[in-house]
């Protein structure tokens, strides 16, 4: 019992400094919440004032407010655009393989031998792919996570924008774009429109231009469910902390995930960091372009050796034996802890979803980025 | 990939299945009902099946559905997922409902070939992703069971289907392609990181 008032003693003691500090902070805070405070006054009387006058000068206002908003559009307007342009996004990153992963696609089913089992996969790939586009149906029913990157510039009302995006994914589902994919983990309901605690992921970015990209990628179930964390040293695999150990590990994830993850597949990678950021950085990946080789000369060189040692497996498309186990692989690399050393893999079907769009002032589709 | 693509016409028939080796390039054509984790897990816990399976095909598969206003339904995307959960309770399926298949993705483990070689079944595995082109082989969706449990993707959709492309990976004769594909990369992989 003693010890345990001890105990209870120090931590009132460290609860009353803590107070201290909460205190002086708040103060700080009042401060500042005076200042803007006032600041808002000022901004609302205003406010008031030009909406009196005329309609069009609280438009001018807005526009002095948000870079984002064209002159002459209410923001109510421009939601609406928005919305239209997020369900685009949506729309076509389920039914529209973008160009550069087809491109490896119809290389690989060129690859394969004639009259194989192998080429029979790739040629029903490739079919699906342009029956996708056309029909503009999901080119996989599995529409995966929805993971969102957003690059804003400064001041961007991200929880606004949240509403938008969830409005639109719940419209995408109805229509048939999205899968009713999100389950609710513990009760096992299906509520049928994609949102829901965790889902959509929306990764928010700022950067320091005007503008707004939204970039979208699908990742399917099958393929996550063969992604794959190492620890280095691993014993088994006689893998040690260095680029040899991280080459054996990958070839390991690999073919423990054979064809269960929808091959010919990409992989992701993110060498170090923690174990969250590292499947965080190696899904980040995804969003370079097939053709992207890393700027990092080692990175850059076991990209090459893992595509190329990859397809000596001869596990091939869907597993069923062939030349082409893997279309592509990334990796980055971020600091590490000295006592961690993670290789994180995230793998990705040859079904890679992926699409963007830089948006207008107005909130309409600017250009696609893929 | 042998020289000659097979056709399996519904109704199936034990024998016809016997016949069928690793390799083999089929079209389906006739009826097959969608069944994958909850479904599974909801016959294994001894709940009433809702159909009757003997001599039919399951398909591990989650298509993405649209009711239509009249109420009837269209199936805008349906490829196979993956098999490898079901491996707990496939080898039951197969000795209490009497199925003669089972489409999906990735393959299956020693319970299920067993299972295959003692009571006369195959895997069928279908091309993972593509969902359009086998969306396009479904003719008809006949009727839905336990969607109001288990949620539209996990529900059992009876379709009919029409030249539905598959691959045998695992017959009835005790062999996996799968099987053989994991050891020879295995080897490869030794060597590769020697």
């Amino acid at each position: 019992m003693a010890i345990k008032k001890k105990k209870m003693a120090k931590k009132v003691v460290k609860k009353k400094v803590t107070k201290k500090k909460v205190a002086k902070k708040v103060t700080k805070k009042k401060v500042a919440k005076k200042v803007t405070k006032k600041k808002v006054a000022k901004k609302v009387t205003k406010k008031k004032v030009a909406k009196k006058v005329t309609k069009k000068k609280v438009a001018k206002k807005v526009t002095k407010k948000k870079v984002v908003v064209k002159k002459g559009q209410t923001p109510a307007e421009y939601d609406k655009v928005l919305f239209k342009t997020i369900l685009e996004v949506v729309r076509k990153t389920s039914t529209e393989m973008p160009d550069d992963v087809q491109k490896v696609i119809l290389k690989a089913l060129a690859t394969e031998a004639k009259a194989t089992t192998a080429e029979y996969a790739m040629d029903i790939i490739a079919k699906n792919i342009e029956i996708a586009r056309t029909k503009s149906q999901p080119i996989c029913q599995d529409t995966g996570t929805l993971i969102f990157n957003i690059y804003h510039p400064v001041g961007f009302n991200q929880g606004k924008f949240s509403k938008i995006v969830k409005k639109a994914v719940v419209k995408a589902t109805e229509m048939g774009y999205l899968r009713q994919n999100s389950v609710d983990t513990l009760t096992g309901e299906n509520k049928g429109m994609n949102i829901g605690l965790g889902h959509p992921v929306m990764n928010f970015h700022e950067h320091n231009k005007k503008g707004l990209d939204v970039k979208l990628i699908l990742k399917g179930g099958g393929s996550e469910n063969m992604s794959i964390q190492y620890s280095l040293p691993n014993v088994p695999l006689n893998a040690g902390r260095d680029l040899d150990g991280v080459r054996k590990v990958i070839l390991d994830g690999l073919v423990k995930a054979q064809g269960k993850g929808c091959g010919p597949g990409i992989l992701g990678i993110c060498i170090g960091s923690d174990r969250g950021e590292g499947y965080h950085h190696a899904k980040e990946q995804f969003l370079r372009t097939m053709d992207d080789i890393s700027p990092v000369k080692e990175l850059a060189a076991l990209e090459k050796d893992i595509v190329e040692s990859a397809n000596k497996l001869g596990i091939g498309p869907m597993g069923f034996g062939g030349k082409t186990t893997l279309l592509g692989c990334k990796i980055c690399v971020m600091n590490r802890l000295p006592a961690s050393y993670f290789v994180s893999i995230s793998y990705m079907c040859w079904a890679s979803r992926r699409q963007g769009a830089a948006v207008k002032a107005d909130g309409s589709i600017g250009k696609w980025l893929y | 990939m042998s020289e000659n693509i097979v056709k399996l016409d519904y109704p199936y028939k034990r024998e016809e299945i016997r016949a069928l080796k690793v390799g083999d390039t089929v079209l389906i054509t006739g009826k097959m009902f969608t069944g994958r984790d909850a479904v599974h897990k909801y016959i294994h816990d001894g709940n009433p099946v809702p159909v009757d399976l003997n001599n039919q095909i399951i398909y591990h598969c989650g298509p993405v559905v649209v009711e239509n206003s009249d109420g009837s339904y269209e199936i805008k995307a349906a490829g196979p997922t993956t098999s490898i959960r079901e491996e707990p309770y496939e080898w039951e399926v197969m000795r209490d409902h009497g199925i003669v298949g089972v489409i999906g993705k990735g393959g299956m483990g020693a319970k299920t070939l067993a299972a295959c070689q003692e009571y006369g079944c195959v895997y069928f595995h279908a091309i993972g992703g593509a969902a359009q082109v086998l969306a396009e082989k479904i003719k008809s969706v006949d009727n839905v069971y336990l969607k109001e449990i288990v949620g539209s993707p996990e529900a059992i959709w009876e379709m009919s289907v029409v030249e539905f492309p598959v691959v045998v990976t695992m017959d009835s004769h005790g062999n996996s392609l799968h099987d053989e594909v994991l050891k020879h990369s295995q080897e490869v992989f030794a060597d590769l990181i020697k």
